[in-house]
């Protein structure tokens, strides 16, 4: 079962990552990209990775999207600027490295994973819950959190600095 | 149960296709994009390994990744408008004023 979610959330995952690359329209690359981050989501709750899940809903699937979407539809984009990709050459370039990056990545994995017997681990029942990433973020994290809400001010700061008009 | 190194391979993929996003465009949002692409690749990574040694360690360092991820958008997309206003272009050749 857990097999069967796995399969058909990476295949859309991956499927709407290529749209997100191969779109000519940044829009329709935005909405793309939507999805497979729906789908990583999904993933997260196989993993059990519950509070996560829904973080990356509302974060990444929320707010980062709308705001993409918001600068793009800002932008006011004539039709010229969606595609234009000149360089030929930095394109064929580009397929070759990724390719062999992927390969480096699945030789590494065969190394080290691939075709050992994984046993689990014992997994608590409260394992990805908010309650019990809650209590280690103000425990154990609790430097980390403040020094995360403190880049979140300093981003915030930056950037109404940065997108304000001069006069 | 569904093997680690499955989802290993599957966060590989897409951290690959995001590398060659972020290669093959000029549009400087879609570069963006691809960016987030191969942050979320690399969550997924951090998840399944959590999950694999059962500790929630790693489901605390991805929740931080997402808040730096949500800064870097709001800075970026800001860096973005005034790369815009200043160049009338999203195109990011354009963005030549400091190359040698």
């Amino acid at each position: 079962m857990e097999f069967i979610f796995f399969i058909i959330l990476s295949l859309i995952a991956v499927i709407s990552a290529l749209m997100v690359i191969l779109q000519r329209n940044p829009i329709h690359s935005a909405l793309s990209l939507i999805v497979t981050l729906g789908s990583i989501a999904g993933l997260f709750i196989v993993l059990k990775a519950f509070f996560l899940a829904f973080i990356q809903i509302i974060v990444y699937a929320g707010a980062v999207m709308i705001l993409f979407i918001f600068v793009i539809m800002l932008l006011t984009l004539r039709k010229d600027e969606f595609g234009q990709e000149k360089r030929k050459f930095q394109r064929i370039f580009a397929i070759i490295f990724s390719a062999f990056f992927l390969i480096e990545l699945f030789i590494i994995t065969n190394y080290t994973f691939f075709g050992k017997t994984e046993k689990i681990l014992f997994t608590p029942a409260d394992f990805g819950t908010p309650q019990a990433l809650g209590r280690l973020l103000f425990t154990d994290y609790l430097l980390p959190f403040e020094i995360a809400s403190i880049l979140l001010l300093i981003a915030m700061v930056g950037a109404i600095f940065l997108a304000r008009r001069e006069e | 149960m569904v093997p680690v190194s499955y989802y290993i391979l599957l966060s590989g993929v897409l951290f690959s296709i995001g590398v060659l996003g972020f290669l093959i465009r000029r549009n400087v949002i879609v570069v963006f994009m691809s960016v987030e692409l191969m942050l979320n690749a690399a969550n997924l990574a951090i998840i399944a390994f959590a999950r694999n040694i059962g500790s929630l360690t790693g489901q605390v360092i991805v929740f931080l990744v997402m808040t730096v991820a949500a800064a870097e958008v709001g800075v970026g997309l800001a860096i973005i408008m005034m790369f815009y206003r200043n160049k009338k272009s999203v195109n990011v050749d354009d963005g030549n004023l400091m190359k040698w």
